[in-house]
């Protein structure tokens, strides 16, 4: 416990420390919701979506997400430079059993994942959003548990990765669209028949659909996975992710 | 009991994309008695990181068996981890965080935390000389401070067999010093150490060492011994035609020297009652003549049947 507790205070120190981190984590999403949000602005009308909603509000969610995404998945890049300094090896051969680094890891840097999207959510009165302080609960509820299931995926991906210039890679080809087919930036309803099936897969949609379940009610099209749904599958992908991730650490290989 | 006791064992690495498969260790035995300062000397890609981390418990040998104080490090490797105190080559310390956050994370991890662990700090921050710099990032400290503050890290916890892997790689020879004074102090304290190395100086520093080439141990014992069995002086001679010189030498004397480049040497008693028969039978011939007694240089290449450098230089 004292060395879950160890690794998670230390990214959350190394986190605030790095003033550029914080800000290259939490500016650029927003920029690009102003940016896309107004730029479309009301041209796009959001099918079933009520009258005069902007695409500004619509996409808030979506840009949620994206700081989750971001944030919680780059911070697990610093495994990667963890390993090549010396420090992972350390850590490896004291008594801190594998599930231990891996919820330490995985905790700290969902944590800085999530103080991110709780910084955005601040806005969301801002962004005329007004959901009551049920709508934040489960605003926050599937904020926690959608950054803990990606920063265990991240936490794969970094783990059996050996530079970070091929984690950059792995995430413009994989995690990219997994948040564009997620219901982001447009709604399955209307999207492709094949579209509509990836979608679905997608953890990060369950995301989106709770947030915007818990923010804005009015664009979520009807016979769309219920509150409840949303959490049981983010929390089903938590756990899978966190599994994978102390198989994969458990593995004595030679590295 | 032993500290460590290694038996038989064999590392192979599999074949990658851009590597061969290749043995790093060869049926290797040894073991290190509870309070001893064992070297495992060796050239670079000799094996002895292998060994060392297999012993470190990074990961498991293809075959053989080891434990440390009695326990299974390959079938248990949790048994063994408490024990051990383990500083790697490369620096486990975090360069964003200060040298207190540094040693508080490092002593959480070995299971210590609240006020024993704060006294424990300081009492490490003051044996190693660290108090003043206790709030400096570790990323602004230079080499030799960095393993000072490596060193306390790893030795927080009073792990009853430490292991060291090349220690005192980068530090200028000050830092080397009092390296060693501090590794002399914890064996004078009771605890076992487990070194590798490439220099042969600290070798000689060893209570015994292990001389690991190309996977196998070709000589073990302690370092005085091993010159001893080299039985004599040893004699270089620097020459412009070493392989005509040695035959020559061979046919004169009955003795054939070892030939390296324009090097030859060769082992022999009472040398410095032979070197004047050298000078006198090949005028003109020999460019330096030098005589020594055996180093562990020489015990290296009198097992391994090479020079040191030259295999290091092989492994590259």
């Amino acid at each position: 416990m004292s060395a879950i507790l160890a690794l998670w205070e230390r990214d959350i120190v190394r986190f605030f420390r790095d003033k550029p981190r914080v800000i290259g984590g939490l500016v650029p999403p927003i920029v690009f919701w102003l940016l896309i949000g107004a730029g479309l602005g009301t041209s796009v009308h959001v099918p079933g979506a009520p009258e005069g909603m902007s695409f500004l509000q619509y996409f808030y969610a979506g840009t949620l997400v994206l700081i989750v995404l971001f944030t919680s998945i780059f911070a697990t890049i610093s495994i990667i430079e963890d390993r090549h300094e010396g420090f992972l090896q350390a850590v490896l051969v004291s008594p801190v059993p594998r599930l231990s680094i891996v919820l330490g890891k995985v905790l700290g840097a969902s944590t800085v994942g999530l103080a991110q999207g709780l910084a955005f959510l601040v806005l969301a009165g801002a962004a005329g959003l007004h959901p009551g302080l049920e709508g934040y609960a489960l605003a926050f509820a599937v904020l926690t548990l959608s950054s803990v299931g990606l920063t265990a995926l991240g936490f794969c991906i970094a783990w059996v990765l050996d530079s970070s210039q091929g984690f950059h890679a792995v995430m413009n080809l994989f995690l990219i669209p997994m948040w564009m087919l997620s219901g982001a930036l447009f709604p399955s309803a209307t999207a492709p028949r094949f579209l509509q099936w990836v979608i679905a897969a997608n953890p990060v949609s369950y995301a989106v659909t709770g947030l915007q379940r818990a923010l804005l009610p009015a664009v979520v099209a009807d016979g769309s996975v219920s509150m409840g749904g949303c959490l049981a599958v983010l929390a089903a992908f938590a756990a899978v992710m966190l599994a994978v991730s102390v198989a994969v650490a458990s593995r004595r290989d030679a590295r | 009991m032993d500290a460590v006791v290694v038996r038989g064992v064999v590392h192979d690495y599999p074949a990658k994309r851009k590597s061969v498969a290749r043995r790093a260790l060869n049926d290797v035995s040894f073991s290190v008695a509870e309070g001893e300062l064992f070297g495992l000397l060796g050239p670079n890609g000799g094996g002895k990181s292998t060994l060392f981390r297999i012993l470190a418990t990074s990961f498991p040998p293809t075959s053989g068996s080891a434990a440390i104080l009695g326990r299974d490090l390959i079938a248990d490797p949790a048994s063994v981890r408490p024990l051990l105190g383990v500083v790697f080559q490369s620096p486990s310390l975090d360069n964003k965080l200060t040298v207190r956050e540094n040693l508080i994370h490092g002593g959480r991890l070995y299971g210590l935390s609240g006020p024993s662990l704060k006294a424990r700090i300081d009492e490490m921050l003051t044996h190693y000389r660290l108090t003043q710099r206790e709030g400096d990032l570790c990323g602004t400290l230079s080499g030799g401070l960095r393993r000072r503050v490596e060193l306390a890290k790893n030795l927080l916890h009073k792990p009853k067999v430490i292991l060291l892997d090349e220690p005192s790689t980068g530090l200028d020879p000050a830092a080397r010093q009092d390296l060693w004074e501090h590794l002399l102090s914890l064996k004078a304290g009771g605890a076992t150490i487990l070194t590798t190395t490439h220099l042969m100086d600290e070798g000689d520093r060893c209570d015994r060492v292990a001389i690991l080439d190309q996977g196998r141990i070709v000589a073990l014992g302690a370092p005085s011994a091993l010159k001893a069995e080299i039985g004599g002086d040893v004699i270089t001679i620097e020459t412009d035609d070493a392989s005509g010189l040695r035959d020559e030498i061979t046919r004169k004397f009955g003795v054939t020297p070892q030939a390296f480049g324009a090097q030859l040497r060769l082992e022999r008693t009472a040398g410095h009652a032979f070197i004047p028969q050298l000078v006198e039978a090949f005028p003109g011939r020999l460019r330096t003549v030098s005589l020594s007694r055996p180093s562990l240089e020489d015990a290296f290449l009198h097992h391994a049947g090479r020079r040191f450098a030259d295999s290091d230089e092989a492994s590259k």
